[in-house]
């Protein structure tokens, strides 16, 4: 799946993590996170709730405080200036905020803030990064519509438009498909793997659902109870006990005759006499 | 529909479906501004010519050329010294005023609302308006008859309550929630109101002045009040302008507009202490008119667009004509007694913004 990465000959890491813990209070959210994301992969970042997906990436982010470092791009985050980590990462919260009464293509062009002077308004240049983000995004036809009529595998898209209008080498996703049906989900995941491709963007995501993460993370990252409790190819991490243990649950891993790996969870209960 | 394209031959190494690709035009104020700026003009003649002393629209302009530099304009009409001080000296400084007034509460309005991301704030919000209310009121019984200090006294309780108000909300609430200030400006202004409440009661031989002040007045309005706060609301109004599309990423909220590379708490505070300067002084000389600050950018981000680069300065032409006409109304439809301004704003104001609320959008569910 990395075969065509055209930026990885160097195989540099562009992000990592040292010792990186978050405390809410008492509660241990990450605890003495360490991992590298090699730049151009995708990363995704896998676990029950709570167990810090979501805490990993806003860490990442600046987002929240943390003790430990950050380094992305060779570069401690805790010492770029808010505009600099800006052009570095770019990130989407699982649920962005979409004012109903903005136009799909003024957006997208808030991406364009990072490059913009503290006063400055986008120019023709940065419009035109938007526009053609719209167009590649297959939504070129809507710039002009409000956000309250677009559908939410429209929106889903736009979000990604305007991340990506911050030409941020990272991409950070939160869930990026939970509000998205079944086929909108996979669409949504392959336009980002093949953005990844062709712009050699690194992607890290926290993802829920363990099949697709196989089909679409190159290395995976398991979390519980906010450590690092496995990393590795998708073959090496979604292993049947190791997702029961973690989890708390029993799962089964099929695999497909094409190679890929199917994680199903099984009930745990025997079946009632009318179910 | 947008009419820019993006030019075919600067980038003919790309593919040809893009080089034709259509770029939406930005978002533009010129429209509606030229519109709303039409209607101020029309206002400001109007109210110029209107009153107990009959004074017709071309003896008004006549009067207005006379007096822009480098014209050397000069007519019977304009030359009559009656005319000169009807329309010069005591009409024209009230509807500059009730102008500037208005501009500045629709702008402080508008920002109130975006740095807030709250439809339903207003500039009043973080405790100018009691504040100010209690200056004034500490002037007028303090000694009653002089009212020179009023506006002083009303600047510095407007400006001192939202100071008080930001630092006990940043001080108890975290740096990250607008929310905590909003409820600490509740809490000031609850205190605010009720020690004004207080003095007001224990003095009600002044109960007629201060009451008359809270409800908001252009009627005392000259020359030196206009020069008074020019400053103040040149300054906020350049800064306010300055931060319009600063505020348009703030509506992404204040983690999204962070990860863009802003400092949303920061941006917030410098917005609030323009808003907070220029409403104090506008506040200073015509006590506490209200709704304008709703009502005029609501209306302007329904009717246009809801993009701050044209809610904010819309919203402040918008705001000037709408104010000098509540006041052509306040002191013409009793005249000659003067029906208090604050009453014409809300009771005129209330059905018109009714209106637009259910004409437009209202399907779409935006607020």
């Amino acid at each position: 799946m990395s075969a065509e990465i055209t930026v990885d000959a160097s195989r540099e890491n562009i992000v990592e993590l040292r010792n990186v813990s978050v405390n809410y209070g008492s509660a241990i959210a990450l605890n003495n996170a360490t991992h590298s994301v090699i730049s151009g992969e995708w990363l995704g970042v896998i676990g029950a709730n709570g167990a810090g997906k979501t805490t990993l990436l806003r860490s990442i982010a600046r987002l929240t405080s943390y003790s430990g470092e950050v380094f992305v791009d060779g570069r401690a985050t805790s010492e770029l200036s808010r505009k600099e980590f800006a052009q570095l990462v770019a990130y989407v919260p699982q649920k962005p905020e979409l004012p109903p009464d903005m136009r799909a293509i003024d957006y997208a062009a808030l991406g364009r803030m990072p490059h913009l002077g503290y006063f400055g308004a986008e120019g023709p240049n940065d419009r035109e990064i938007a526009g053609n983000l719209l167009e590649r995004l297959g939504l070129s036809l809507l710039a002009e519509r409000h956000l309250a009529t677009m559908s939410g595998g429209e929106l889903q898209r736009l979000v990604l438009a305007r991340a990506l209008a911050q030409e941020a080498p990272v991409l950070l996703l939160d869930e990026p498909t939970s509000a998205l049906d079944l086929g909108r989900r996979v669409e949504a995941l392959e336009l980002v793997d093949e953005l990844r491709l062709e712009r050699g963007l690194t992607v890290i995501s926290a993802m829920h659902d363990l099949s697709l993460a196989a089909q679409f993370a190159g290395q995976l990252v398991l979390l519980d109870a906010g450590s690092i409790v496995a990393t590795g190819t998708a073959a090496e991490v979604l292993e049947e006990k190791l997702l029961d243990f973690h989890f708390g649950t029993q799962v089964r891993i099929l695999h497909t005759e094409d190679g890929e790996l199917v994680v199903v969870p099984r009930r745990t209960k025997p079946k009632g006499p009318h179910a | 529909m947008s009419t820019n394209r993006t030019s075919s031959t600067a980038s003919s190494s790309r593919n040809t479906a893009r080089s034709r690709l259509k770029v939406s035009a930005p978002v533009s104020a010129r429209i509606p501004l030229l519109v709303t700026g039409l209607v101020l003009i029309v206002v400001v003649l109007l109210s110029a010519a209107i009153g107990p002393a009959d004074v017709s629209l071309s003896t008004v302009i006549q009067v207005l050329l006379s007096h822009v530099p480098l014209v050397h304009f000069h007519s019977a009409a304009s030359n009559s010294a009656f005319n000169q001080a009807i329309v010069w000296d005591i009409r024209l400084p009230r509807v500059v005023l009730g102008g500037l007034v208005g501009a500045m509460l629709a702008a402080g309005g508008a920002s109130y609302q975006g740095v807030f991301r709250n439809p339903l704030a207003d500039p009043y919000l973080l405790g100018v308006a009691a504040g100010a209310g209690l200056g004034a009121t500490i002037v007028i019984v303090a000694n009653s008859g002089s009212t020179a200090l009023l506006p002083v006294a009303a600047f510095i309780g407007g400006a001192g309550a939202v100071t008080l108000t930001y630092l006990v909300g940043a001080r108890f609430g975290g740096r990250s929630s607008g929310a905590s200030i909003v409820l600490a400006g509740i809490a000031i202004a609850a205190i605010f109101t009720a020690a004004q409440t207080f003095l007001q009661q224990q003095h009600a031989q002044d109960l007629q002045a201060v009451y008359s002040w809270i409800l908001g007045s252009l009627s005392l309005a000259n020359w030196s009040d206009v020069w008074l706060i020019l400053p103040y609301l040149m300054v906020s109004t350049a800064v306010l302008l300055a931060h319009r599309r600063l505020l348009d990423v703030l509506r992404l909220g204040e983690e999204e507009a962070s990860s863009l590379g802003l400092n949303p708490q920061r941006i917030r505070l410098i917005v609030v202490a323009a808003a907070t300067l220029g409403t104090a002084a506008a506040v200073s000389v015509s006590g506490l008119i209200g709704f304008v600050g709703i009502i005029v950018p609501h209306v302007v981000r329904r009717t246009t667009n809801a993009s701050y680069r044209v809610v904010m300065p819309v919203s402040i032409v918008a705001g000037a004509a709408f104010l000098i006409l509540a006041d052509l109304v306040a002191r013409t439809i009793e005249s000659p007694a003067e029906v208090p301004l604050g009453v014409i704003t809300a009771f005129v104001g209330g059905p018109f913004f009714i209106f637009v609320l259910r004409s437009r959008r209202a399907h779409e569910g935006v607020l």
